[in-house]
């Protein structure tokens, strides 16, 4: 048995995700070797250590009828440079601009030698290869299967499973927020304004949307796929950017008159890499409603290879965040 | 629109030329030009097999000048567009002349709107369009809808393309 000591940095809907997943999958993880002991949790005001092993149930439920996790005030960077553990869980907000609190945590765990897996999507949208030599250079690992397409599997899938192919190009939908408003203004022949209002009332858009709608997210998701698995090295400013704020329930009713859905599609191939609203023939596997992601790889052995899954959500995202700590400590 | 034509010419000198002329002088595009001249007809001429990209209105007008020239046109099959696509515009499309839009598409020589639906839901709300396009080939498709995303791009118009599908 190995025991591994984590810190938790982010206690929001992924960081608590996650906390239930390692709760609910213990057993799971010793059969397969794995003791896998949090140390520490860390909000954004607030933090519970212990080098016992932090109680995840109490924590889970101190967050929930308080609003704070402990009653530390050392923060998430602090853990990471003075608690000693081995894997440092990364679920801070996203921050585009800089990279935010998620890039420090990045580098200070790197320092250290620890490892990283994380579903901040900043830090690799921003600087790529600065992480990843940083993680190199101190052998640590870095895994971030949990910054694109939530639950799907798209970096293990093609850097593990389809290991040995070459990937020619590569397109898919990764914004949920963005496919539910265009499926409903099809199906509700509403306007744009309307279908985010209900989409905004559910849960499924921010109040702020536009890092959604303005395809901002999709692209973040797309320098780290043409990163990763392209071997590019490409950052956010790369990106040719069109969102789905100027899309018509009439365009809709048009395209789907001559058999065609408009998606948010994001694509990666040789030429460029590029965030825009497509014409998607409704029967091709694409198509997807709901909220749903789908990804779709063409690669030189395999052909054609599309998954389809849950882009978003506490549970779904934990479950990719789950899949790469077995993924590092299985062997 | 692409062209593919056949003539016979006298078997003498300057033939050739005179055929081509024509051609050129409505600024077509030659693709190919195939001189069979093993192979005469019972009547001594000597067939042509041409391909060409023109501006659709300016077909009758090479004909008249080759047969004026005394050169046998003995058939034109003008069906080449092989490539069909769509595009979906939205924002401003009549007050930004449509007209001009479709002309620079058309006046390609190797892609022509055919088809436009148009709603207009309000006065000062964008429009939106779907607009078929056929082309002569794959590459000249792409060519056309770059050309339109330009246009467009002038026209703060926005266009959706389909996606590649494999």
């Amino acid at each position: 048995m190995k025991t591994i000591r984590a810190s938790i940095i982010g206690f929001g809907a992924v960081g608590r995700g996650v906390a239930k997943v390692l709760l609910d999958k213990r057993d799971y993880l010793r059969s397969i070797g794995i003791d896998l002991k949090v140390i520490a949790i860390a909000d954004s005001r607030t933090a519970v250590v212990d080098s016992q092993g932090v109680d995840l149930a109490s924590a889970l439920s101190r967050k929930k009828e308080t609003g704070a996790v402990g009653s530390d005030t050392i923060s998430g960077t602090e853990i990471i440079r003075t608690v000693d553990h081995e894997l440092v869980i990364e679920t801070t907000p996203t921050n585009i601009e800089t990279g935010g609190v998620g890039l420090v945590n990045m580098m200070a765990a790197f320092e250290r030698g620890m490892d990283v897996v994380t579903s901040n999507k900043g830090p690799l949208a921003l600087k790529y290869g600065e992480v990843m030599a940083a993680a190199k250079s101190s052998g640590s690992h870095c895994r971030f299967e949990a910054t694109v397409g939530g639950a799907m599997p798209v970096i293990n899938l093609a850097c593990d499973v389809l290991a040995g192919n070459r990937m020619i190009s590569m397109e898919g939908i990764f914004n949920g927020t963005c496919n539910y408003i265009l499926s409903r203004m099809m199906e509700e022949q509403a306007p744009y304004e309307q279908m985010l209002a209900e989409a905004q009332e559910l849960g499924i858009a921010e109040k702020d949307p536009s890092y959604d709608v303005e395809g901002i997210d999709t692209a973040s998701k797309l320098v780290i796929v043409a990163n990763s698995i392209f071997g590019m090295n490409v950052s956010y400013k790369d990106v040719t950017v069109t969102g789905i704020t100027r899309i018509t329930p009439e365009a809709l009713s048009l395209a789907n008159a001559d058999g065609f859905a408009i998606k948010l599609i994001g694509e990666v191939n040789d030429s460029n890499i590029n965030v825009a609203p497509k014409l998607v023939p409704l029967s091709h596997p694409l198509a997807v409603g709901g909220t749903l992601n789908v990804f779709s790889v063409q690669t030189d052995l395999a052909g054609p290879i599309t998954i389809t899954g849950r882009g978003a959500g506490s549970i779904e995202t934990a479950s990719a965040i789950l899949s790469d700590i077995i993924g590092i400590y299985r062997n | 629109m692409r062209v593919s034509m056949d003539l016979e010419l006298k078997d003498i000198p300057g033939q050739l030329v005179l055929a081509l002329k024509p051609v050129s002088e409505f600024k077509g595009n030659l693709i190919s030009v195939v001189h069979h001249h093993e192979k005469k007809t019972p009547r001594g001429k000597i067939p042509v097999h041409l391909v060409f990209e023109i501006k659709s209105d300016h077909l009758d007008n090479i004909i008249s000048l080759l047969e004026e020239s005394g050169i046998s046109v003995v058939s034109v099959d003008e069906k080449r567009y092989l490539e069909h696509g769509a595009v979906i515009l939205i924002g401003h499309i009549v007050h930004t002349d449509i007209k001009d839009t479709i002309d620079k598409i058309d006046n390609t020589g190797y892609a022509e709107v055919v088809d436009l639906n148009l709603a207009m839901p309000r006065i000062n709300r964008p429009s939106s369009a779907s607009l078929k396009i056929d082309a002569v080939s794959k590459q000249h498709m792409s060519a056309a809808i770059e050309l339109l995303k330009s246009i467009a791009k002038e026209k703060d118009l926005l266009v959706i393309e389909p996606i590649c599908v494999n």
